[in-house]
């Protein structure tokens, strides 16, 4: 079974207005370059020129982020939930 | 005695969560509605006028202008008012009642920022206000003293009451992220003693408010946060907080606030992967008084979520 990509709302007009996205792959970097050749726009937003993960960006799997884990080369299963934010702020 | 008693600040109680612990675990949590006006920001806003005061900044005619979700600026009121000091508090305008009644009744004036755009909505109007000057904005968000007040009095308060127990520096240490002060504060003094303690945030999934945003790129990371300090970072949903301040009520008698519920659950979502005889702490931010109106501890858990929805709740 393909991941399940959560789209952010400011995504939205990229992916075709989809709130979600299914896409196969190994890692994470797999599944982005999935909805890359997909949403070749929303691939801009996830992929910085160098290929790795803009700052503004977090990607949650199973809701942990990237960063703290294996970064884009991350595992992904069976069925397992990617997330998208924006970094936000609080306080 | 505290580094900032001059202010208020005494040390907050480090309370066992027995019954929600997993088998093995000893999960503590730091009380911070035990602080004078409630909630960790007691530490912040001491913190900061302690700076300030330091560097002279607090001259006659002086007014405050801070941008906050609510406890910052009447942590900050409470502080400005015993000194004579005009304080403006830029809020989004769906935080609870509770805390706009709390600002005006500390005395600081209220401008509203618009509650789609969440806490980074107030930053923003804040940053637009400073290009105009004319006032002092301590900014919690770039203050080095923000993260200073804990380094200085949070991480060796838990340091010293663990000590008391017998036991030695936690193994992990949980708290939720918004400015980014509490988890960098308390990170460096963990960091400083040579401990391996994990840092590791719990975060709210406000992005989906924050309509005004154009793109990933205009989202937000505080200068104060330094994300280096961290060893993980777990997405806590607004149903899973409330939940889980339920909870803490149901099964440990704390009557707490959401971003305590969200602390808790992280918590103890990153102690599945510690071996048993590990100790973890978290930080409880305030009490559940201010949350009251919000809906989040009546009816069902469905019905709750749906109130609390589209708030800013942290």
């Amino acid at each position: 079974m393909p991941a399940t990509v959560s789209i952010p709302t400011v995504l939205r007009p990229h992916a075709g207005g989809a709130r979600r996205l299914e896409a196969g792959g190994a890692t994470v970097g797999e599944v982005f370059d999935e909805i890359a050749r997909l949403h070749p726009r929303l691939g801009q937003q996830l992929l910085s020129a160098e290929g790795g993960l803009p700052v503004f960006v977090n990607v949650f799997v199973d809701d942990e982020d990237i960063r703290y884990l294996e970064g884009l080369a991350t595992p992904v299963g069976d069925r397992t939930e990617i997330t998208i934010l924006p970094a936000v702020a609080g306080g | 005695m505290s580094a900032l008693a001059d202010y208020g600040i005494e040390p907050t109680p480090l309370v066992r969560l027995e019954r929600l612990a997993p088998p093995g675990i000893h999960l503590f949590a730091k009380c911070e509605w035990h602080l004078p006006t409630g909630s960790v920001k007691d530490r912040v806003a001491a913190g900061m006028i302690a700076a300030a005061k330091a560097a002279g900044q607090l001259a006659p005619g002086l007014r405050l202008v801070e941008p906050s979700s609510g406890n910052t600026g009447i942590a900050l009121a409470r502080i400005t008012r015993l000194l004579g000091i005009p304080l403006t508090v830029l809020v989004p305008d769906n935080v609870s009642e509770e805390r706009i009644r709390l600002l005006q009744a500390f005395g600081a004036e209220i401008e509203f920022t618009p509650g789609s755009e969440g806490s980074n909505g107030a930053v923003w109007r804040a940053e637009k206000l400073a290009e105009e000057g004319g006032f002092l904005m301590l900014h919690q968000y770039e203050n080095a003293a923000n993260p200073g007040s804990h380094q200085m009095t949070t991480g060796p308060e838990i340091s010293a009451q663990l000590a008391e127990l017998g036991l030695g520096a936690p193994d992990a240490f949980v708290a939720t992220l918004g400015t980014g002060g509490t988890l960098t504060g308390v990170g460096r003094h963990f960091r400083g003693l040579g401990s391996p303690t994990a840092i590791v945030a719990a975060e709210p999934p406000t992005g989906e408010l924050i309509s005004g945003l154009r793109s990933l790129a205009d989202g937000y990371v505080p200068p104060v946060f330094d994300p280096s300090v961290l060893d993980g970072k777990i997405l806590v949903r607004t149903r899973t907080s409330i939940d889980m301040t339920r909870r803490l009520m149901e099964e440990e008698g704390l009557f707490v606030g959401p971003s305590s519920g969200a602390a808790v659950h992280a918590a103890l979502k990153f102690a599945r992967r510690l071996t048993p005889g590990a100790v973890v702490v978290t930080l409880l931010p305030d009490a559940g008084w201010k949350y009251l109106s919000t809906g989040i501890f009546d009816g069902t858990i469905d019905e709750a979520e749906a109130r609390a929805l589209g708030r800013t709740l942290w």
